[in-house]
């Protein structure tokens, strides 16, 4: 089965939002909401709401940077002062907690935000090439709608869009 | 001219951000190549100086002992507490939603990165042995040596390491939509560029679920970090036995400090910016209003917290520390410290008066005083106690030479041009974030509109299309 690619653009969130509202309630029998993406501008406060709640595992990832951050931290710390005993200690513990918290707290952070940043650029799929149907009005003004279909459901989906003043639309075949 | 009551001009289309913005990043006017040079020329007595001290030794500087930072500690500490309201501010007023923010967060982190960058500098000066300053890096090297892991100048390296970063990556993911932005509307090199730094950047819902989160993130670690990183550079001072620096107050009165030396900052460069590419419809009065209450705010803890100081040396049982607090009032300091007890303390409830804070010549020299009397805080910080010890033999009063004079200035110009720099090549006005401005303040001004736009999926299309050319973009 061959299938499609579609972009349509629409002049402001609510015609977009519209069209989305009527997807949900599968006015194109065949096509849900889940193939749905919304490209803006801005974010809007509520797309969550309209498209549903979908995952961001960014979080995950800084947790996973804490941890490594101030394990790794303390770790490198504790092992490079207990290899360098020559150091003058004046009475003090080896590895002494009080000064290394400052230095693993700021591993922790470090390693927190590098891990985040990966998290931002696996979750956000970013580094990858844009794909051809790619609008430069939506970093202008304008919002898109981006749907992967089977062939045999475009021109309804099309007709769908027309009928909420789309500005635009363009297509692809994918495969 | 923007509508003075509102933070921004809420009629303004979204293709206009995007043209006004975009433009301030070409064709640089004359002012520009002006102000370049003036840069360079700062920079290059800077370097005369430092290859100069780096050939002759540091007594070319005035630097001997007890009197070993000078100019170069006091203005490595102002610099970094310039960088602190930047990115410091942009986090709190991000995770509190305080969305008058947005036109200024941009060249206010920009300042902080550039900051530490100009900060990092002066332990490298003051060294007089550049070469050597990796060996505070821990790693394993053929000299069998660590750096001292309790010292708080490692800490430093650390702490200013790991602020630079974040700062730096937070001011970069911040730009990403916006660089998209510029790419899309690029020719030649600069598309290659900004196709690079954009990342592939698109704007789907994926990519703004995840950036959000991650922006979020990234200003709760900012935060704390900001705060620790002055509060070690206090430490510096503070964990010494020295007269006049070992006291409790210091880490809160760094931190003070700097949020007040880096707003005031801001507002010169809000100024600057505004007045350059005339941005009066981004940076409005309004915005500066909001940022001189703050800086007025900041100002007024700082003179408590130097009160508290004071008061807490006068009651002490530490002799020779109350001696130099009344040196400071009285002896050859006084001149510079009254000087800074006036620019920090006294100058700044000129911005009670809404009229002078909505004046922008008035703000910009106001703001450079501020700063002024900030530089000198660190100056009567570093040079007073390293001039009365506890031993009188060490009791000695030196005056730094045209070398360290030279390089501070010069830090001015390699700031500057760094700043210079970055204005042509980053949109220093984040576009999405005053179109979000824009389209949320629109929700909160037209009720009607906003009951359109908040539909939920679920609801029945509305029937009128009344209101909804007011939110089209």
């Amino acid at each position: 089965m061959k299938k499609a690619r579609i972009l349509a653009l629409f002049c402001n969130f609510d015609e977009a939002f519209a069209a989305i509202s009527d997807i949900r309630h599968y006015k194109v029998p065949g096509v849900s909401v889940d193939d749905v993406t919304v490209i803006s501008p801005i974010e809007h406060p509520e797309i969550e709401e309209v498209l549903g709640e979908r995952p961001a595992h960014v979080p995950k990832f800084t947790l996973v940077g804490a941890l490594c951050g101030s394990t790794i931290g303390f770790i490198f710390l504790a092992a490079s002062e207990a290899n360098f005993t020559v150091q003058p200690q004046g009475g003090k513990p080896v590895i002494p907690l009080p000064s290394n918290i400052v230095i693993t707290y700021e591993m922790l952070i470090l390693f927190s935000v590098f891990f985040t940043l990966a998290g931002l650029m696996i979750g956000a799929r970013l580094l990858r090439k844009r794909k051809s149907l790619y609008s430069e009005k939506v970093t202008l003004d304008q919002v898109g709608i981006e749907m992967e279909l089977e062939e045999k459901y475009v021109e309804p989906i099309k007709k769908l869009f027309r009928q909420h003043q789309v500005l635009e639309i363009r297509e692809e075949v994918i495969q | 001219m923007s509508d003075q009551h509102k933070d921004i001009n809420e009629d303004i289309r979204w293709a206009k951000i995007n043209e006004d913005v975009l433009r301030s990043m070409e064709n640089p006017r004359m002012g520009y190549w002006v102000s370049v040079v003036v840069c360079l020329a700062l920079l290059s007595l800077a370097v005369i100086a430092e290859v100069y001290q780096y050939n002759t030794g540091m007594g070319v500087a005035n630097l001997n002992w007890p009197q070993m930072w000078g100019l170069y500690i006091a203005t490595f500490i102002f610099w970094i507490g310039m960088s602190h309201s930047g990115t410091l501010l942009s986090a709190i007023l991000h995770i509190t939603h305080a969305d008058w923010r947005k036109p200024i967060y941009r060249f206010a982190e920009a300042m902080t990165t550039f900051t530490l960058m100009t900060a990092g500098l002066f332990p490298i000066i003051h060294l007089g042995r550049l070469w050597n300053m990796y060996w505070v890096l821990p790693y394993y090297s053929d000299r069998g040596i660590w750096p001292n892991f309790r010292s708080p100048l490692v800490w430093d390296a650390f702490a200013i390491g790991t602020y630079l970063t974040s700062s730096a990556l937070f001011l970069y993911i911040g730009s990403i939509p916006d660089l998209a932005i510029c790419r899309d509307n690029a020719r030649g090199w600069r598309k290659k560029l900004y196709t690079a730094l954009s990342l592939g950047w698109r704007g789907d819902d994926r990519q703004w679920r995840h950036f959000r989160k991650a922006y979020l993130i990234m200003a709760c670690f900012l935060i704390p970090l900001a705060v620790s990183v002055h509060s070690i550079v206090s430490s510096d001072f503070a964990m010494s036995i020295m007269p006049g620096w070992h006291v409790t107050t210091f880490p809160p009165y760094f931190v003070a400090g700097a949020l007040y030396s880096g707003c005031a900052g801001i507002i010169t460069l809000f100024v600057l910016l505004r007045y350059y590419f005339r941005f009066e419809d981004y940076m409005t009065l309004p915005i500066l209003d909001k940022t001189c209450k703050l800086t007025f705010a900041i100002a007024m803890v700082w003179t408590y917290l130097n009160l508290v100081e004071f008061s807490s040396v006068w009651y002490g049982h530490d002799m020779v520390a109350k001696e130099l607090l009344i040196d400071k009032f009285t002896g050859t300091y006084s001149p510079y410290f009254w000087a800074m007890l006036f620019l920090g303390s006294v100058v700044p409830f000129t911005m009670a008066f809404e009229k002078i804070r909505r004046s922008i010549s008035a703000m910009f020299v106001i703001s450079i005083l501020l700063n002024i009397g900030m530089w000198l805080d660190r100056w009567m910080i570093v040079g007073p106690t390293l001039s009365a010890s506890y031993e009188p033999f060490a009791f000695s009063v030196s005056w730094p030479s045209w070398v360290q004079w030279f390089i501070v200035i010069g830090s001015f110009g390699w700031f500057g041009l760094l700043f210079l720099v970055f204005v042509k090549v980053i949109p220093s006005v984040s576009m999405y974030e005053v179109k979000e401005m824009i389209f949320h303040r629109r929700h909160i001004a037209h009720k009607d509109i906003a009951s359109v736009m908040h539909r939920r999926a679920g609801d029945a299309k509305p029937s009128g299309e009344a209101g909804l050319e007011g939110v089209k973009s």
